[in-house]
Order: structure tokens, then C-alpha cells, then sequence
């Protein structure tokens, strides 16, 4: 018998299940079917998308992100030379394939310099897009792939997020929703990376100290969606 | 990991004795606690969510064995390989091979309560392999040699004081007259000496908090990021969960994650929680080229059968260690085992046999606490006094100690007896004790006066001044 074979015998024995038991088997594929929902908090119910958004701005700020927020795409790269400057950081910016990234009007800003791909060690700043966000608790969602490398949420110093206001959903039950219509309905990509501040330690005599291994700061940049202010 | 339960006692008042620890432990309530009661606050369903979580886990346990073969056959379309270990050994085992497999000399790990468990870095490391824990807290416990102290923060029993000395020891490459008097200096400095393992290692491996029935997928949560340097910049992930670590869906999860952070440390949410489904695609310019989920039962599978079921619900918060009064005297190294606090004492027994964890149930005042803020419901001090009852039932306790009990059980089913008894013993005890208001010392009560005086009683026991109570005669 494998150990396959013996854990799951030894579970089936302490429940008192046969194996190949059909109606077991039906309550296990309708309950994965269903995708049942359960209590979503009040705090994001029936509230407008400027009432989200303020919601997900406070957690945020809460956890000493800075959170800016734009009319349109194309103030992007001002907004970030601004922000790197003002945080006296240097003027280089690794960005992954996504090309709604790459294609904003970066001439603007001569001085700074993109290199594109997966994060090195040496870089400083990481600039992805973020799938979705949840405003119950200021929380990015990050799907991985050529568009956004997962490297660059961790390995830069500094982490800068773009988020559609459009695509800020009021709980987590939403953001799967977001995930399921773009992945499919069973599918995640490689990994999908729930971010709610900066990296952070209270490991040391119980004292919070920012930027234990990922980024010690992060921006966001939230695009307003016309449609909704 | 070699348990030293069995000198429960001893390790105990080794703590109490301990300055250091007492000092690092008092900052509980002011820090873990209070920020969770906070977190509680701000959140109206939080009590709502714990019925619904409850209900989670229940409905998975009950059909484990089907959620693990949905978890198994979506986890390996999606490209993972995944592995049963039936026993710590063969965890180890498959870890090993895979490890030897592709040559790995440094080996990297994110927190895993289960790889202490297992005793899985003492493995790697006597087949030539370099461990490192990434997790702060957890590097600080292996620099010293030591084990966690605590499940979600491991260092809890240290000082800053403490870890500079540790750093100073050991990073003698770095200048000797820098400033560490911060501990964001202390962080930096882990950081940047952990940064360079991150990037050379072979090997990654983490823990898991939840398998996902639905997609396949392991998920884990922290708040550093070391989790996800680990199993992004590694060739091979492996990820090492226990069977009870599953949820049906990311709906389930979802309500679980409401819970877990708040419990835990007060956040709201933790800081990082990843979802990871297979291996690096095609068309990914990173993460791990495999992915492993070693699937480890270790005992658990024959508690689904008992009343201990119910702890398998346990999602590893460490909300009843904090709330704990017993863990806030003397820390989690006394408990001398894997994990601490009152999950411990409960958790304990049945892996690893309650003769030799026998004093571990015991180490409870059943204040109730624990139950209270588990956010899973589990009934601790019920399932505690189980353990008691098995203890018994094997001929633990001393022939005094049961002597003893078997008295009291004799009075105790003799209710006029009793009452006479109690009536007399108030009465004296109240007449000899007026002048003082308690003994410095009883016979038959060494054991309490040794620490404390016993406070006299007032004279007349409580049914008798319910009765006059009751009669509305004036007290």
C-alpha cells in the first residue's frame, strides 16, 4: 500500500466513510461547483466606488503606504518622477512586459531610465500593475506572468503599484471573481500575491520595523475611472 | 524535534527564574493582546466569521479524504508534484531526495511549524546541506541553536539586547564598530545578510497555511516577504503541509483569512498572502522551474476518529498562547515541544503520546481563555480534560496524588457528609484564621503555601450562606 493509499484509508476509517461513496462525492463537487459565498462585512456593502476607494486608501495610509490617485494613465510618469524624487530615490525602474506599463508617455520624463523584465538583486525601484484591488482591507491583488514578474513585488527597495479604480472591488469574494474571468473559472495563475503595505518584522523585542525582506516602501497609484466620480 | 515534555516541571521553573524571558514575555498584553481585541473592535462580524470558519472546517474534516484527492488531482494539472508522507521520516525522505535530486547545497525555508515537527533542518543539514530560515524570528532562534518560542513569533522570548550580541557574534564580516542600537539597524542587517542567501539558494522551501481543494493551489501568509523570496528565487519550491490544511474554495479561504490576521497579531490583513499553483510556465520570466507539496499526516489522520477531531480546525494563529496565562509565565520552550500554549497542551499529547506529554493538560488554570479567542472554536480545555482522563486511565499520576482524588470523589458523592465536613472545616479554619486572615503554612497544603498564603475562609461555607440568602436573613 502506498502512503498515498494509507492516509487516505486512515482518514476514511476515523470518519466512517467508504471509499467511492457517490453521495459524499456529490457534496464535495457541488460545494467546489458552487463557489458559495459566505458574510461579507458591512464595512464594503452597498457602498459607492468613491466610498471603496476612501476605504482602501485609509487601510493603506494605515500601513505607511503612500497612495496617490490620477485622472488618467497618462500623468503616471510624472507622478513617479515626482515620487522618487520627493523620496529621494534614484531615477531607474524595472518594469515587467505589461504593456499598458510601458507604453505611457515616458518621454516626458527623460531623465528616468526603464529597464524591462523579471527583478535583479541591484534594483531599487519595481513598478507593477496590480489585477485587482479589495478595499475591505487596502489589499492589491497581484496575478503573476510576463506582464508583472513576481520578483518585482519583493526584490526592489522600493514598490510601486498602478490599480485601475475600475478594478477596485469591494471583498476578496470579488477580486476571485476578477481572477476567475480573466484565468478561467478553476484557474489561478502562478501565483497570486495578496500585498496590503510594505514588508514589515516585529521580531525584534516586539518593535515594527519596515522593510524586513520586501520592499521598505510602497506607492500606489490608483487611476480614477471617469465613469465613477 | 526531541521533545523534552516529560521535564515539564523542571523547564518551568527554569523559566520563572529566567530575567531575560520575563522581561521579553511581559510586552503580551500590551502588544499581541490589545492589538487584537482592537482589531476585533473594528470588525462587527468578527464573531459571525468564527461560527462560519468553524462550520469550514468541520464540513472539510468531515470529507478530508475526498477534498484531498480534488486538492491532488488539480494541484497536478497545474504542473506540482505532489508527495504523501505518513510519517515524519518519510517527509524527510522525500524532502532529502528531492533536495539531493538537484544537488542543492543552500537551502532557504520560509516559517514551517511542521518542519520543526518533522526535524527537517538537523536532516538537511547532516547531508551537507546549508539551512538558512528567513523568516527574522525564525533565523534568530537557529543562529542561537535554539527552537521557536512561539508559533507565529518564534524570537518572542528574546531581547533586543540579546539579538545584537548574536549579530555581533556572527556576522564577523561586517565592521566591528557599527551601530546597532536600533532595531531597524538590526533589521537591516539581516536583511542584508539573508538577501544573499535568498539569490544563491537551490532550494526554497515553505510551509503552507491552506491547501485549496478548488484549484490546487498552497497559500501562505506573512509579513516580511520571505516567504515569497524563498519560493520565487529558488530552482525547486517545496511546499510542506499537514492534511488538515485544507479548504474547499477560495470563498472558504477568504472567510478563514478574515480571521487569521486578526487573531494573530491585530492587522487587519497580513501583509503578504500567496496563492501558488504549479510550477514557473512557459511564459514565465520567473519563479521556481518545480514545485513540490509534500502532504503529511504524522499522527493526524487517527485523531479524526476521536474528540480531538476538533483540533484539527486549528489554524495556527496563536491567539490562545497569547490570552494565555500560564504561557505568559514561562513561554514556550517549557512546554518542550513543537507547539506551545494551550493548542499545545492539547496537540501535543496526541502526537506524540499523552505518557510522555502527560504534564502538558495539566499546565492549565481552564480560566478559558484560549476558547474564548480561538478564532476556530476549538474547545480546548474540554479536549484538555480528556487528556487528563487518558493520563489517569494509564496510571500516570503518583499513588499519593490518586489516593487523593479517590477521597475527594468518596466525600464528594456523599452530600451530607460533605456539607457537614465543609461546615466543620469553615468553622475552624475561619475561627483559627480570624486574627490573620490567612496561614503561612497548612498541613496537606504545602504545596500552596510554599508560594503563598492560604487566605483564611470567613467561617461559613457557601451553601450555607446561600440558604440564609435565600431565607432573606440579613448577612
Amino acid at each position: 500500500m502506498t502512503s498515498r493509499d494509507l492516509i487516505l484509508s486512515k482518514i476514511r476509517a476515523g470518519l466512517g466513510a467508504k471509499a467511492n461513496d457517490a453521495e459524499r462525492q456529490a457534496i464535495v463537487q457541488n460545494r467546489i461547483a458552487a463557489k458559495a459565498r459566505h458574510l461579507i462585512p458591512a464595512r464594503v456593502t452597498n457602498r459607492t466606488p468613491g466610498e471603496l476607494l476612501a476605504l482602501f486608501r485609509g487601510f493603506l495610509e494605515r500601513e505607511s503606504a503612500t497612495v496617490l490617485e490620477l485622472d488618467s494613465k497618462q500623468e503616471i510618469p510624472s507622478a513617479i518622477a515626482n515620487y522618487l524624487r520627493s523620496n529621494n530615490l534614484g531615477a531607474r525602474i524595472r518594469v515587467g512586459g505589461d504593456p499598458t506599463l510601458t507604453q505611457l508617455p515616458w518621454g516626458s520624463e527623460p531623465h528616468l531610465e526603464m529597464l524591462l523584465g523579471r527583478a535583479q538583486p541591484s534594483d531599487e525601484v519595481g513598478l507593477t500593475q496590480a489585477a485587482a484591488a479589495v478595499a475591505e482591507t487596502g489589499t492589491l491583488v497581484m496575478a503573476s506572468g510576463p506582464d508583472n514578474p513576481v520578483t518585482l513585488n519583493y526584490l526592489p527597495e522600493t514598490h510601486i503599484v498602478v490599480v485601475e479604480q475600475r478594478n477596485l472591488v469591494p471583498a476578496y469574494e470579488d477580486a476571485w471573481d476578477v481572477i476567475r474571468q480573466r484565468f478561467g473559472p478553476q484557474s489561478m495563475p502562478r501565483t497570486v500575491n495578496l500585498i496590503s503595505g510594505p514588508s514589515r518584522t516585529g521580531d525584534i523585542g516586539g518593535r515594527l520595523v519596515m522593510g524586513a525582506h520586501g520592499p521598505r516602501r510602497m506607492c500606489v497609484i490608483v487611476v480614477r475611472d471617469p465613469a465613477t466620480s | 524535534m526531541q521533545p523534552t515534555t516529560q521535564s515539564f516541571k523542571q523547564n518551568a521553573r527554569v523559566a520563572l527564574s529566567d530575567a531575560q524571558l520575563q522581561r521579553a514575555l511581559a510586552g503580551l498584553p500590551t502588544g499581541l493582546v490589545a492589538n487584537r481585541a482592537a482589531a476585533r473592535a473594528r470588525l462587527p462580524e468578527f464573531e459571525d466569521l468564527r461560527d462560519i470558519g468553524r462550520d469550514i472546517k468541520d464540513h472539510t474534516l468531515a470529507h478530508l479524504d475526498l477534498y484531498l484527492e480534488e486538492y491532488e488531482r488539480n494541484a497536478t494539472a497545474a504542473g506540482a508534484k505532489v508527495h504523501w508522507a505518513a510519517t515524519a521520516a518519510e517527509a524527510r525522505d522525500i524532502i532529502l531526495r528531492i533536495c539531493r535530486e538537484v544537488n542543492a547545497k543552500i537551502v532557504t525555508k520560509g516559517k514551517s511549524m511542521i518542519s520543526e515537527e518533522i526535524g527537517l533542518n538537523d536532516e538537511l543539514q547532516s547531508a551537507g546541506m546549508e539551512v538558512v530560515e528567513t523568516d527574522l524570528g525564525e533565523y534568530l532562534v537557529q543562529i542561537r541553536g535554539e527552537t521557536p518560542s512561539h508559533i507565529i513569533a518564534p524570537a518572542i522570548h528574546l531581547t533586543q539586547d540579546q539579538v545584537e550580541a548574536d549579530f555581533r557574534r556572527l556576522h564577523t564580516k561586517l565592521p566591528k564598530d557599527r551601530v546597532l542600537t536600533d532595531p531597524a539597524q538590526l533589521v537591516g542587517e539581516a536583511r542584508q545578510v539573508l538577501r544573499e542567501k535568498f539569490v544563491a539558494a537551490d532550494v526554497g522551501i515553505t510551509g503552507a497555511n491552506f491547501l485549496i481543494a478548488e484549484t490546487g493551489s498552497s497559500v501562505i501568509v506573512t509579513n516580511e516577504g520571505n516567504g515569497d523570496l524563498t519560493q520565487s528565487l529558488a530552482r525547486v519550491h517545496i511546499a510542506l503541509a499537514s492534511i488538515e490544511k485544507i479548504v474547499p474554495t477560495r470563498e472558504d479561504v477568504s472567510s478563514i483569512l478574515r480571521l487569521l490576521a486578526r487573531s494573530a497579531t491585530g492587522q487587519e490583513f497580513s501583509t503578504y498572502t500567496t496563492f501558488s499553483t504549479g510550477p514557473r510556465r512557459p511564459e514565465d520570466p520567473d519563479g521556481p522551474e518545480a514545485y513540490h507539496v509534500v502532504i503529511l499526516d504524522n499522527g493526524r489522520s487517527e485523531m479524526l476518529g476521536t474528540a480531538f477531531r476538533e483540533v484539527l480546525r486549528c489554524i495556527r494563529c496563536g491567539a490562545c498562547m497569547n490570552h494565555c496565562p500560564v504561557y505568559g509565565a514561562i513561554g514556550g520552550h517549557a512546554y518542550g515541544w513543537v507547539y506551545p500554549g494551550p493548542i499545545g497542551s492539547v496537540l501535543t499529547p496526541s502526537l506524540i503520546g499523552v505518557r510522555d506529554a502527560a504534564d502538558l493538560p495539566n499546565a492549565s488554570t481552564f480560566c478559558g481563555r484560549c476558547e474564548e479567542v480561538c478564532p476556530m472554536k476549538i474547545p480546548l480545555t474540554k479536549l484538555m480534560r480528556h487528556h487528563r482522563e487518558a493520563e489517569f486511565e494509564l496510571g500516570g499520576p503518583s499513588a499519593r496524588y490518586r489516593l487523593g482524588l479517590k477521597a475527594w470523589a468518596w466525600l464528594a458523592k456523599r452530600p451530607r457528609l460533605y456539607h457537614t465536613t465543609m461546615r466543620l472545616v469553615a468553622a475552624v479554619l475561619g475561627g483559627l484564621g480570624r486574627r490573620r486572615g490567612a496561614f503561612r503554612s497548612l498541613p496537606f497544603a504545602g504545596g500552596w503555601t510554599r508560594h503563598r498564603d492560604f487566605p483564611a475562609p470567613q467561617g461559613r461555607t457557601f451553601q450555607q450562606l446561600w440558604a440564609e440568602h435565600k431565607a432573606g436573613a440579613p448577612r
